[in-house]
């Protein structure tokens, strides 16, 4: 069974260099197994293990940060599927990455409600911060800056998610503060 | 009976407990043992009074005096103090409660409350608030005596329709769903609000769930549903949260699971997080990813009544839908026709934003015309400046001008006028808006949300984005308007599900009611709302009194002057990022 390969490679789309996060096999299967086994096990129903796949899948990515090609072939062989469906599944979904991400994901509200309401500049000094634009990683593995679809709490926008911190009424000046926050 | 003149109630809330409200209740009893008071006052646990967020709080009756941050040590001096010398303590008092919901506030005279009429006044997580409220009362007049035709009948009389936007007849669906013989039948509810700005349905889900679920459960009656799946979207943690904690409170009452009150019906809900993905929230696609599947609309038919969720009979509505559904079983499907008009009963929420002086969420009767929602509701126009349009419906709706400002707000004639009822994204645009700027914007987010499984949407939507990206840009050719026109017209009648044959909206209306504003951009190269980059420029007048503020503060290092004489900006170096703008203090920078 041949594996994605562009997944691990260690260049970003804006061309930083990531070094690989130390995923030890064991890591990767532990995190499958438990996934799988919150999902009640590989059941022996079909339709019942691909009903069980964005959550075992969306849990793995959680625990790992990403969906390395190893977890992708657990998985697979776990609930009997070929991997050429779970990467469609995977690449489907913005929140599933098939790419490794920093230790913090930092997403930030683009929707119109945020973008009036001072989001832009907001935007900007988080770039000029990170030094990373929209979808990057840093080199050191600290940081992934997103863009989020609307998380729906535009009274108080501008708003910016960090892990699963929230932060509402964003200044720019704020931003050096929020990112200090974090190891 | 023994006869107490005042009881005091105690929060044992977990919050309140871990910040020692238990220590706080014993100090009591033994301060009103020592006082003497323990025959005069009585001391009750209740549940969550207030935030919990300051520490331990009471609550005093018949006076209602609320206490907040009271320790152990307090104790002797508040009795003292409140219950025998009757004062009360001023520092313990909880702060006035202005607002019951900050996101919420009290109702103006025109808005009419059944949908959010619990949000922001009971407690989501306690299953007793909502059935001290009628809760559930809904469920067992069903349960207890009406046959599920009745139900629907009921639903069918009040008038209801698909409050997700397309105002299909709530009863007519579920007439189809109860007709198809095959089983199991599912309920599914979509929870999947992703239009940018509208947060209706999570003030719902995170203020009301049991509503969502009481709906659904006698929905599932009606229809012979056995199982039922709520699709939230994963941009709502709060909401998943809240409902899986709802749906664990009904199954310990006996209200969701096997045998629904001794009815002999068996029910039960599934939370279903989304990944991430706008076009779940189209029936068929949201269906796909329940199944596991990458989450790709089809074609209907068969439409979900027949062959939905695993190819059996579903029946799928809207978060605010199902929210509906008891008070009309409760109230009647006469109280609920009453509001509205005559093809659009009841309300709709909807979330007002853009130049208004108060947005937020909004609940109006149907019917009631866009200048109430504006200069009433909304407290008019930012700033007393002129309105220019209203997009209803969310990135799939219309802009409206202000001619259409006494246009009944209703399915038809909302529909006739260019625009949709949406799920209730409602967006009020002054005289300082770009309308082209507008489109674009719009169209850059269904382009970023296409699936990309059908051709018009993915390829079509994009040669319209750059089409409005060039002439934002004040690049516009001759013939780019008809191009667009050509396009919105095909990509309409060809795209598979609602996101494609809703995209071209946007550009379709404003092409309609502001061509004027995209011919200036393409043949006099002007942006008349000076919004658009590539078409303004930003100058020095004399009031400039050479500060140099503006020199300082460019990113580009645009303007130069020397001190105390006017500065100039150069347009080939200048980025128009508005900074100078913003920062001058004599309004010296104009934009032409």
């Amino acid at each position: 069974m041949s594996v994605e390969t562009t997944a691990v490679e260690g260049i970003e789309p804006g061309g930083v260099y990531l070094p690989r996060p130390p995923l030890s096999e064991e890591e990767v299967r532990a995190a499958v197994q438990s996934a799988i086994t919150r999902r009640g096990g590989a059941a022996a129903d079909p339709v019942e293990m691909r009903e069980a796949l964005i959550p075992i899948l969306s849990e793995v990515n959680q625990t790992l940060g990403y969906l390395p090609p190893e977890a992708f072939v657990e998985v697979g062989r776990q609930l009997r599927m070929p991997v050429s469906q779970l990467f469609s599944v995977a690449s489907f979904y913005q929140m599933l990455s098939t790419k490794p991400r920093g230790r913090h994901i930092i997403q930030f509200c683009e929707s119109a409600p945020c973008h009036v309401v001072g989001g832009r500049q907001v935007w900007t000094a988080l770039q000029e911060a990170l030094k990373l634009g929209p979808g990057e990683t840093s080199s050191d593995g600290k940081w992934t800056l997103q863009t989020t679809s609307c998380i729906g709490i535009c009274a108080v926008g501008p708003v910016l998610v960090v892990d699963a911190d929230i932060y509402g009424n964003v200044t720019p000046a704020q931003v050096t503060e929020i990112l200090a926050k974090y190891q | 009976m023994k006869y107490f003149r005042s009881h005091v109630l105690v929060c044992v809330d977990p919050e309140c407990l871990s910040k020692g409200a238990h220590d706080v209740l014993d100090a009591l009893n033994d301060e009103l043992v020592a006082q003497g008071l323990i025959d005069e006052i009585q001391v009750l646990e209740t549940s969550r009074i207030g935030g919990c967020t300051v520490g331990p709080e009471l609550m005093v009756y018949p006076e209602g005096v609320h206490y907040v941050g009271v320790s152990v040590d307090d104790v002797p001096y508040l009795v003292e103090e409140h219950f025998l010398k009757g004062r009360v303590v001023k520092k313990f008092l909880a702060p006035p409660k202005t607002n019951t919901d900050e996101e919420l506030g009290a109702p103006t005279s025109k808005e009419v409350r059944v949908v959010l009429r619990n949000c922001g006044k009971i407690d989501p997580e306690n299953i007793d608030d909502y059935i001290a409220e009628d809760g559930y009362a809904a469920l067992e007049k069903v349960l207890g005596g009406m046959t599920p035709e009745q139900v629907i009948e009921e639903i069918l009389a009040s008038g209801l329709r698909g409050r997700g936007g397309a105002g299909f007849p709530t009863g007519r669906k579920w007439q189809f769903a109860r007709a198809s013989r095959a089983t199991p039948k599912y309920m599914i509810c979509n929870a999947d609000e992703g239009d940018p700005g509208a947060f209706m349905n999570r003030r719902v889900l995170e203020g009301d769930p049991h509503a969502v679920l009481e709906g659904m459960i006698i929905g599932g009656y009606a229809v012979g549903a056995s199982r039922g799946y709520i699709y939230c979207r994963a941009e709502y943690p709060v909401a998943v949260r809240t409902l899986r904690i709802a749906i664990d409170q009904a199954r310990a009452y006996g209200l969701l699971g096997e045998n629904i009150l001794g009815s002999g019906f068996s029910f039960d809900i599934e939370v279903r997080v989304g990944a991430g993905a706008f076009v779940c929230g189209e029936e068929t696609a949201l269906m796909a990813s329940i199944e596991g599947k990458r989450g790709e609309p089809r074609p209907r038919p068969p439409f979900p009544a027949v062959s939905g969720l695993w190819g059996k009979p579903s029946n799928i509505n809207n978060v605010e839908t199902y929210a509906n559904v008891p008070q009309i079983i409760l109230k009647g499907a006469q109280w609920f026709a009453s509001m509205g008009t005559e093809k659009s009963k009841g309300t709709k929420t909807f979330a007002l934003a853009g130049d208004v002086n108060r947005t937020g969420l909004i609940e109006v009767p149907l019917g009631i015309n866009l200048r109430e929602v504006i200069y009433d509701v909304a407290q008019g126009i930012k700033d007393g400046k002129k309105l220019k349009a209203v997009q209803i419906g969310g990135p799939m709706g219309g802009c409206l001008p202000e001619a259409y400002i006494d246009r009944p707000i209703d399915y038809e004639s909302l529909a006739e006028a260019g625009t949709i009822m949406g799920s209730g994204g409602f967006v009020v645009m002054d005289e300082d808006t770009c309308m082209v700027d507008i489109a674009r914007f719009f169209m850059e987010f269904t382009q970023d949300e296409s699936c990309g499984k059908c051709t018009p949407c993915r390829v079509g939507t994009r040669r319209m984005l750059e089409i409005l990206q060039r002439i934002c840009a004040g690049e516009g050719r001759h013939g780019d308007i008809e191009m667009l026109e050509d396009l919105c017209k095909w990509i309409k009648i060809t795209s598979l599900c609602g996101l494609g044959q809703g995209a071209p909206n946007p550009v379709e209306s404003t092409l309609k009611h502001f061509r004027h504003e995209y011919e200036a951009h393409i043949y006099e190269k002007r942006c008349p709302a000076k919004v658009c980059k590539g078409l303004i420029r930003y100058e020095i007048v004399d009031a400039c009194t050479g500060c140099t503020v503006c020199a300082r503060n460019c990113p580009v290092n645009a303007i130069t002057g020397q001190r105390r004489q006017k500065h100039v900006i150069d347009p080939n170096v200048c980025i128009r990022c508005g900074i100078c703008e913003q920062v001058c203090n004599f309004n010296a920078i104009v934009i032409r």
